[in-house]
């Protein structure tokens, strides 16, 4: 559980097109680490490379170490699907399986991955993951309805459930929280703060002020201009970030004087 | 014409902010009266000379439309009147289409439906000469033939879509694109001659079997599957695919318990739709599966009969006397017909009951 994530000189490519250039971080455990920057800078991207889903895309590839735990992510013997079950990953807008029940949902990664689990267990694992989500009261009245039939707000928090339900060491958000109320917005922010205690927590966010509120470590990406490659900007606690950056960009940036 | 579209001026009500620029406008149903008075015109002319009703029919139209935009024209202006024009032709356009439609199902049900009894589903043809008879061989062969032409294309078809929607890339899915779509074009009589010549290679000349038109079918049928399954596949969100990834899910689990299930009502609805297109060919089965009079169930074992070509045999030889065999050729153009609709009524069923349920 909750695994410390290095990156060393990381090179993220779209076909010949450098996105990303030379990111090095170390990732915490049981911690809450943000990524800010202005739009096209490589956030998801870089998000996307630290579970292997990047390589997904056609073309897309990458350069360089990510180390989780003494394990290299991208080694010869390393294999995405093994990866992505350890890190696990919410996205923008919440994507529940339009087929699936709510129970099924959350049960996905069991059952897709087809390991066997006796109903009991399986029905244990599933509320435990929905209580996790804060989720289990909403709907413990509901769970053979479909997932689509949940709120925005809701089923974001469902794509948290399904995404723990399968124990992954880490968790990488993708700005879980652009499409949703402030409401909604605030139950997944008390929810992030919770979860940090058992997972490592990215999250890549627009909103400045959830970063401060959420995050201990944050960092930030920038690019020169249109065409060049992103890069890592500064990484620094949170409170430093947004109180003393050691970069003139990232004050720039935080203090709204451009991007 | 012009009298009964007496035109309502907006510009006398007070409480209308854009009185000033609003043009007068003509009531709703002015286009339906200018073609009402171009019928009665239609008609006073056609009764001063010999009465035929396609013609009045055909100046009702021409009448109606020129009636309609030129009133239009002078009461409402320029961009109305192109609109009542536009109207106009894409309704006629509409009824031109329709109008084929309509008489070959009024005609086919007309002389069909005589001889849609239980003795036309129950017997085959032995041993009639002249009255009575039934096509339960005919209708026999077109169900085994399609079903087994089905069982061909859809894993084919199913599969070629799925690679070329999740695997495919660069050449070789351009290639496989391009040949799909060549195949579309092919003439059915050249999947006929096509499984004629493959299974003379290897059982020699003069080769009749249930299994070579499934074969020349399939030829016909995987192209439509691969193309309507392709269109489907692609319509499936990325995101439920990322979603699935990032279970650690592989990807072809992904693709046969994510994917395959989201699409299923248009799969289903495309594989319906192919077999309804298959299900009526003519000239494949004349070469490769023949015709009998008797009843042959199996697929592997010499001719077989189908309704299509049941039909064509008992329309150009009838025997004598011959109308009873083209009563019979008739209902068996019914009974496709009826096929085919039934095919589509259970397609849009299959999508409507099929589809992810998105209800609260």
């Amino acid at each position: 559980m909750a695994k410390r994530i290095d990156v060393s000189d990381l090179n993220i490519y779209y076909g010949n097109f450098l996105a990303v250039e030379g990111v090095n971080v170390s990732i915490e455990p049981r911690s809450i680490t943000a990524l800010i920057g202005p739009s096209g800078c490589g956030k998801s991207t870089f998000l996307r490379s630290l579970n292997r889903m990047h390589e997904v895309i056609p073309g897309a590839r990458v350069e360089g170490k990510v180390v989780m735990d003494g394990q290299d992510l991208y080694g010869a013997d390393a294999d995405p699907v093994d990866v992505r079950r350890q890190i696990g990953m919410v996205f923008q807008r919440p994507n529940p399986f339009p087929t699936m029940s709510i129970y099924d949902n959350v049960a996905a990664g069991v059952r897709l991955n087809s390991r066997k689990m006796k109903k009991a267990d399986l029905d244990d694992l599933v509320e435990r993951s929905l209580k996790g989500a804060n989720l289990w009261n909403e709907v413990k009245d509901r769970l053979d309805r479909p997932g689509s039939s949940l709120s925005g707000g809701q089923q974001q928090r469902l794509c948290i459930a399904r995404a723990i339900a399968v124990e992954p060491d880490v968790l990488l958000m993708d700005e879980p929280c652009s499409a949703l109320d402030p409401i909604s917005t605030l139950a997944i922010e008390d929810l992030m703060t919770e979860l940090k205690e058992r997972f490592t927590i990215v999250i890549v966010t627009h909103n400045m002020q959830q970063a401060a509120r959420v995050s201990e470590q944050t960092g930030f990406f920038n690019l020169n201009g249109v065409g060049q490659p992103g890069r890592l900007i500064e990484f620094n606690p949170t409170e430093k970030i947004f109180s003393n950056p050691d970069q003139k960009a990232t004050e720039d940036y935080i203090s709204g004087r451009f991007g | 014409m012009s009298l009964q579209t007496s035109p309502t001026s907006t510009g006398a009500s007070a409480d209308d902010a854009t009185a000033g620029r609003s043009r007068r406008r003509l009531p709703q149903w002015a286009s339906v009266a200018a073609f009402l008075a171009a019928a009665l015109v239609a008609v006073l002319l056609e009764l001063l000379g010999e009465f035929n009703i396609a013609l009045v029919v055909i100046y009702t139209v021409v009448l109606g439309t020129v009636a309609a935009y030129v009133v239009s024209r002078v009461v409402e202006g320029r961009r109305k009147a192109t609109d009542r024009l536009v109207t106009c032709l894409v309704v006629s356009a509409f009824g031109i289409a329709v109008v084929p439609l309509v008489a070959l199902v009024w005609t086919v049900v007309g002389r069909g439906i005589e001889r849609l009894d239980g003795e036309f589903f129950g017997s085959s043809l032995v041993g009639i000469v002249g009255e009575g008879g039934g096509a339960y061989h005919a209708i026999m062969g077109t169900l085994i033939i399609t079903l087994l032409t089905t069982l061909i294309s859809v894993p084919i078809g199913l599969m070629t879509a799925i690679y070329l929607v999740e695997y495919g890339r660069g050449r070789l899915k351009r290639s496989i694109t391009f040949l799909v779509d060549v195949m579309t074009g092919i003439p059915s009589i050249v999947a006929g001659l096509f499984a004629y010549a493959l299974f003379a290679l290897f059982f020699g000349p003069g080769i009749r079997l249930g299994i070579m038109g499934a074969v020349a079918l399939s030829v016909l049928m995987i192209p439509v599957v691969v193309r309507s399954a392709e269109e489907v596949l692609k319509l499936v969100p990325n995101e439920l695919r990322e979603a699935a990834y990032a279970l650690g899910v592989p990807k072809w689990r992904t693709i046969v318990k994510v994917v395959i299930p989201t699409a299923i009502a248009g799969l289903g609805t495309g594989v319906t739709l192919a077999i309804a297109r298959v299900v009526g060919e003519t000239a494949p089965l004349l070469i490769t599966v023949g015709i009998t009079n008797g009843t042959n169930l199996d697929p592997f074992d010499s001719r077989m009969a189908s309704l299509p070509v049941y039909a064509y045999y008992q329309l150009t030889q009838p025997g004598v006397p011959p109308e009873y065999a083209i009563d019979r050729a008739w209902t068996a153009a019914l009974l496709l017909i009826m096929l085919v609709m039934g095919l589509n009524v259970v397609a849009r069923l299959i999508s409507r009951f099929f589809a992810p349920k998105t209800g609260r």
